[in-house]
């Protein structure tokens, strides 16, 4: 089992979410954060006084999938969440050591 | 003297013109809550609503009287007494003649503008202020800065034939101030100056990002400065007539021309033309109007006014330079618009349009009107400045003035409101009563 964390521009989030829907996917977890990358921050002005940003709104997209499926749903958020330009976010996956559904009891993959 | 009968047209404007004035105090807290950080917001908002409080029971105890009594015959202050609104319901307004409209509207009149001058000096020592310790430096500032200098600048005295007593000194100098630009900005700039030196600067001033939270709010406060100026400086004609109508326009065309001479200048430096640009040119030209719009052409109000813009988003940056927290503003805005307007009307003004106003350098009038103007100008600053500074220095060594630096870090509003604007972690929904 795996956990894909997905760290994506706010605007594409709902581009990733029916892709994935479309793929089978049945449940997400969707946070916001905040962090930078090669993209860097950017400058605001203020009455003339200059600030520097660092850290850029993103969204962190969470999904727990089975591991042979791992790579497919990488795949699927990856050519959703694409828009060529720098600051696009990064896709990883984690292995996950157990999962129960706080409602029947079930672990492992019969919980995702 | 003839007899003048109350006029219910004249009262009727400056009931209106009263209500909107008061407008102005909750729509700078807006303009100002805005500014500052999620955390300090509040506090920010309450300086300006509790100074309503304050310097409304002030005025009715003995501030009106104070200010324009004129029974202590001084050119410094009114009289020393209190103030007796409730005996004079039925009476009219004396202030240099007299006017159709009873005093107690007046009254009420003038007292928003003293609500409103020391509610502006707030902005300069934003997220770090001992809420308590500001109630008492209103209440003393008002008495000891704004109620004297409002008697030199609006009391013209009593005027009974031909003999008027009480006038106050710059009133009887001959300084053109409509609605205050002296009394009032320049005033409440040259007490934010001293009172951001007297506290210091904020913890993390120029090291971390102080950014506006609410542009919104700002946008908010502005339009709401901007729709009760029209009562501050239209209202200040005391009649609904001619001067009103001219003072009016002045006021919207001066500030068209500051909103556009602000973000123009923005455009040129910085690349972008800004929301927090507009808001604050438009006030600033608001500020620059205000002495005179019943002074000059309307023409010479959007000069005026686009001056003042681009003069204003200039003077902003000043206080990076020389190295003084003014958190919002107040000077570049208001101490320096103030004076840019007070000064302006040396050059611009003439008595075509209003028949008591004398004519300025432009108009052939010479240097004698900018003289007048300077005095005013130069007075009420100095004034201000040094009492400004004697009261905050006395507050500061014996009740304190600042929080404490864990206060400001961790935030003004819940240290000294036990409240908080926003709920900025939803953890904190599953609060319980006790």
């Amino acid at each position: 089992m795996k956990l894909i964390t997905a760290i994506l521009k706010p605007f594409k989030l709902d581009d990733v979410k029916n892709a994935l829907q479309a793929f089978g996917i049945t449940g997400m977890t969707v946070s916001e954060a905040s962090g930078f990358g090669r993209q860097g921050g950017h400058t605001e002005v203020y009455r003339g006084a200059e600030y520097t940003v660092d850290l850029v709104p993103k969204v962190r997209l969470e999904v727990l999938v089975d591991s042979k499926e791992a790579d497919a749903v990488i795949d699927v958020i990856v050519k959703a969440a694409s828009t060529g330009s720098i600051g696009d976010g990064k896709v990883w996956s984690s292995p996950v050591d157990a999962i129960v559904r706080v409602r029947t009891g079930e672990r492992g993959t019969d919980a995702i | 003297m003839t007899d003048v009968v109350l006029s219910a047209g004249d009262t009727a404007w400056m009931l209106a013109s009263t209500a909107l004035v008061l407008l102005m105090t909750p729509g700078l807290a807006f303009f100002y809550g805005g500014m500052v950080r999620t955390k300090s917001v509040l506090n920010m908002m309450m300086m300006s609503m509790v100074t309503i409080g304050i310097v409304s029971v002030l005025w009715v105890i003995y501030g009106f009287e104070l200010a324009f009594g004129y029974k202590g015959k001084s050119a410094w202050y009114g009289a020393i007494s209190l103030s007796g609104l409730g005996s004079q319901v039925n009476n009219l307004t004396n202030n240099g003649g007299v006017y159709p409209i009873p005093v107690l509207v007046f009254a009420a009149f003038q007292l928003m503008f003293a609500v409103i001058t020391p509610a502006l000096i707030s902005g300069a020592i934003a997220d770090r202020t001992k809420f308590l310790s500001w109630g008492i430096f209103v209440a003393i500032w008002t008495t000891v800065v704004y109620f004297p200098v409002a008697h030199w600048v609006f009391a013209f005295g009593n005027k009974v034939g031909d003999t008027i007593t009480g006038a106050g000194f710059l009133a009887g100098k001959g300084l053109e101030d409509f609605a205050g630009g002296t009394a009032v900005h320049i005033n409440a700039g040259a007490a934010g100056l001293a009172l951001a030196i007297v506290l210091g600067k904020r913890v993390g001033w120029r090291k971390e990002a102080m950014r506006p939270h609410s542009l919104p709010l700002v946008m908010l406060g502005s339009g709401l400065l901007w729709f009760g100026w029209f009562g501050f400086n239209a209202g200040s004609a005391l009649a609904a007539n001619g001067i009103a109508g001219l003072a009016f326009m002045n006021t919207q065309v001066a500030t068209a021309g500051a909103l556009l001479g602000w973000i123009l200048v923005e455009k040129i430096r910085n690349g972008h033309m800004t929301s927090l640009g507009a808001a604050s040119g438009a006030v600033a030209g608001l500020v620059a109007i205000t002495p005179a719009c019943a002074f000059v052409a309307p023409w010479a109000a959007v000069v005026i006014g686009f001056g003042a813009g681009i003069v204003c988003s200039l003077a902003v940056g000043l206080k990076y330079k020389f190295g003084f927290d003014d958190s919002l503003d107040v000077v570049g805005v208001h101490l320096v618009g103030g004076i840019f307007g007070s000064l302006a009307i040396g050059f611009f003004g003439t008595h075509v349009v209003n028949s008591v106003g004398l004519d300025g350098i432009f108009y052939g009038g010479g240097t004698a009107l900018l003289g007048k103007q300077a005095l005013g100008v130069g007075l009420v600053l100095a004034y201000s400045f040094i009492a400004t500074l004697i009261i905050g220095f006395i507050i500061e060594k014996t009740i304190g003035f600042r929080v404490s630096r864990d206060v400001e870090v961790e935030g003004i509003d819940l240290n000294e409101h036990a409240e908080t604007a926003y709920e900025t972690y939803s953890s904190s929904r599953g609060g319980s009563s006790l």
